[in-house]
């Protein structure tokens, strides 16, 4: 049975039309880089002369390579640490529950509800006294617990998806757990990891209020040099989307490559 | 043996690292305009003064504040230098959090200050912050549309004036506004108004026992004459335009009237930013019943945290970016009219300013003559003419600010708006201990 091809043509155009609604403030806000300051206040139009002189006054003002390295290493640097402690206790909760596994998760869930200032001034206080303030190292201890709750449960989905009976047969065949997770599980729900790991990266990538509240010059991310465009006395539209552009453009490309694992991971198990 | 040999070589060669490198001082600050100046000129510091480096974070306006409280408060010490307004100063010197500025070396020439803006940034006759820049509030006009209607503008324009003069000039079909004013809630952006318009109206927002007065008639009289004013002569969606919504629509010729920030003339000046640099006229800021407190004083200055560890060497940085040869130093290379305004009688004695702002003798007349120690028209216990120099404020002012664009955008009577501000006003207080 095939779909009719008026039908396949009306999903494609309200696809494509869903697409442009989600992506039209990206495109607006790229365009918007390109306008002068006056320009960019003046009555919404797609018709302007473009010019570079916010890309060259953001570019005066802050170094942005040091914020996008900040940015990668804090983002990958704690989703690997996410994934390192998320994997083993996501096997735990999946293949060997106890009677408190499932309270055990949803507790662990529960302090994504916690409004994050809540607890901004022991952290502030821990960090201080541990020497962490306006430190990579401290960001990544942040951002790794920040996600760690989603990471455990994505992860555990996942996990749960398998049949046990895979990594039965492998302890039949005299695996050890380290083996039966490392050639089993690993390749097995890859697909999901990844997935995982890149939902991870994205929300680090994205975190605005840690990053302000806990760095000042040497450890601030991109969303650091994103906030100091903006202004209260003085029109910074072109420049403000300027810098945001630039900020989101290397997680953009990175969601750009990886979309087919993203894809493939969050309908992975979806179909039995 | 060999490691004890290798400690006093490596504790030597540590010393002598740190003697090459410089001592780096990092300052906390907004993207103003006047502080990208500052910032570019970071190489002409950094070339008088080998020994400091700067590190500038910058910040929007309410994080920064918020961040440099959190440090601040738990003496986290990752800041040598913030800029803070007229507000905080005297509530953080209070508290013994900001560094005090006694002994400032001849040549800083510290009376050249205005004398105003000194006070205010003083707490028991010491410095803890120096301006960097300074502002009071004033009117902006269309000197063309004015000269087209035939309105001549009085020496001091009452705001039942103001009214008049918006309904002639109030052309919606060419989307020309009688009038612009802060309608964005916030005890900076609304409230600031709002409060000189409620002071001129003789009302005030505490009586000498710290009762609230948001019940009493000249808040009534102020706040509905600020909704009718703006609702029937304004542009559409007053109530989201700040200091920057109204400096564009006022930039593109959009507003007849607007009656904001003395800061905002260099920009309206400005002939890349604005299109009616050459219409424009400015007068004081309108009075009703009494001119006290009618138009505000503030001041963006660079203070010291008690928590730093570089002092000296923040002291050096701030005292170089308020001196008159900073001063001098934006006017050489960056324009006069681009010079920090409203902190040194010098610099509206030099006539190269004088030459590029013709604002500017307007400018130091309403510095000069707002006084936050007798802003309102009965006795009041606060200091500050838009804002109550307590720490409580900033929560009080933003929930009245609220109530007011409510009032505004017609979610609630005034009557209304101002009974709900004066209850939450009052329970503040009494939480706070003002009140029993």
């Amino acid at each position: 049975m095939t779909t009719p091809r008026y039908k396949r043509f009306l999903l494609a155009v309200l696809a494509w039309s869903i697409a442009f609604v989600i992506f039209f403030p990206i495109l607006w806000m790229a365009l918007t880089g390109f306008k002068t300051e006056a320009a960019a206040i003046a009555d919404p139009s797609l018709f302007f002369s473009p010019t570079f002189e916010s890309y060259v006054a953001v570019h005066a003002r802050a170094d942005y390579l040091k914020f996008a390295l900040n940015s990668v290493v804090v983002a990958f640097g704690s989703t690997l640490f996410a994934l390192l402690i998320a994997i083993p206790s996501a096997y735990s909760m999946a293949f060997l529950p106890t009677p408190r596994t499932k309270g055990t998760l949803l507790w662990m869930l529960s302090t994504k509800m916690l409004p994050p200032v809540g607890v901004l001034m022991p952290i502030y206080l821990l960090f201080r006294d541990a020497g962490l303030l306006d430190t990579r190292t401290g960001l990544v201890i942040v951002y790794t617990l920040m996600n760690l709750p989603i990471v455990v449960w994505m992860l555990y989905t996942f996990f749960k998806d398998l049949p046990r009976d895979i990594l039965e047969a492998g302890r039949m065949d005299g695996a050890s757990t380290f083996q039966e997770v490392r050639h089993l599980l690993l390749p097995l729900t890859l697909p999901g990891i990844a997935s995982t790991g890149l939902l991870a990266v994205i929300l680090s990538w994205n975190e605005a209020f840690w990053s302000l509240n806990l760095t000042s010059s040497d450890a601030a991310p991109l969303t650091a040099y994103i906030a100091s465009f903006s202004s209260p006395e003085g029109l910074f539209w072109a420049k403000l989307s300027a810098a945001s552009t630039m900020a989101i453009a290397p997680i953009l490309v990175f969601g750009w490559l990886t979309q087919k694992q993203m894809v493939r991971g969050l309908t992975f198990g979806a179909v039995k | 043996m060999k490691l004890s040999r290798t400690l006093p070589v490596a504790g030597i060669a540590a010393l002598g690292a740190g003697a090459a490198n410089a001592e780096t001082i990092t300052v906390a600050t907004v993207n103003n305009n006047d502080m990208v100046i500052m910032q570019s000129l970071t190489d002409a510091f950094e070339k008088a003064h080998p020994d400091i480096t700067l590190d500038w974070v910058v910040l929007e306006e309410n994080v920064l504040r918020q961040r440099m409280t959190t440090d601040i408060a738990t003496k986290g010490g990752q800041f040598d230098v913030m800029t803070i307004g007229t507000y905080e100063v005297p509530i953080w010197a209070e508290r013994d959090w900001l560094a005090p500025l006694n002994d400032l070396p001849e040549e800083y020439q510290v009376d050249d200050l205005l004398t105003s803006v000194r006070d205010g940034l003083s707490q028991d006759g010491t410095l803890h912050a120096l301006p960097f820049y300074g502002e009071s509030s004033m009117m902006y006009y269309r000197q063309d549309m004015f000269d087209q209607a035939g309105i001549e503008v009085p020496e001091q324009p009452t705001w039942e004036e103001v009214r008049d003069w918006a309904s002639q000039l109030h052309n919606p079909g060419e989307e020309t506004y009688g009038i612009c004013l802060r309608g964005k809630p916030g005890w900076g952006e609304n409230m600031a108004l709002v409060s000189t318009m409620v002071n001129t109206f003789g009302g005030r927002w505490f009586d000498m026992q710290w009762n609230p007065q948001l019940d009493a008639a000249a808040w009534q009289e102020a706040v509905s004459f600020y909704v009718d004013l703006l609702n029937e002569y304004g542009p559409p969606g007053a109530s989201s335009n700040g200091f920057n919504e109204n400096l564009a629509l006022f930039s593109r010729g959009n507003c007849a009237m607007w009656v904001d920030a003395t800061s905002a003339a260099g920009k309206l000046y400005d002939t890349g930013e604005s299109q009616v640099a050459d219409k424009l006229g400015f007068a004081p800021a309108p009075i009703a019943e009494t001119p006290k407190g009618s138009h505000w004083l503030w001041s963006w200055a660079l203070a010291i945290p008690a928590s730093s560890d570089s002092k000296a060497a923040a002291k050096e940085f701030i005292t170089w970016a308020t001196s008159q040869e900073y001063i001098e130093l934006v006017g050489e290379q960056k324009g006069w009219t681009s010079v920090p305004p409203g902190t040194r009688e010098s610099t509206y004695a030099n006539e190269n300013y004088q030459q590029a702002a013709p604002f500017a003798g307007f400018v130091l007349e309403a510095m000069q003559s707002a006084d936050p120690t007798d802003s309102t028209l009965e006795p009041s216990p606060y200091v500050g003419v838009q804002f109550v120099g307590i720490p409580e404020f900033q929560s009080i002012g933003t929930q009245v600010g609220q109530m007011i664009a409510a009032a505004l955008t017609g979610e609630r009577t005034v009557e209304q708006a101002l009974q709900a501000a004066q209850r939450s006003t009052k329970r503040t207080m009494q939480r706070a201990g003002y009140l029993d």
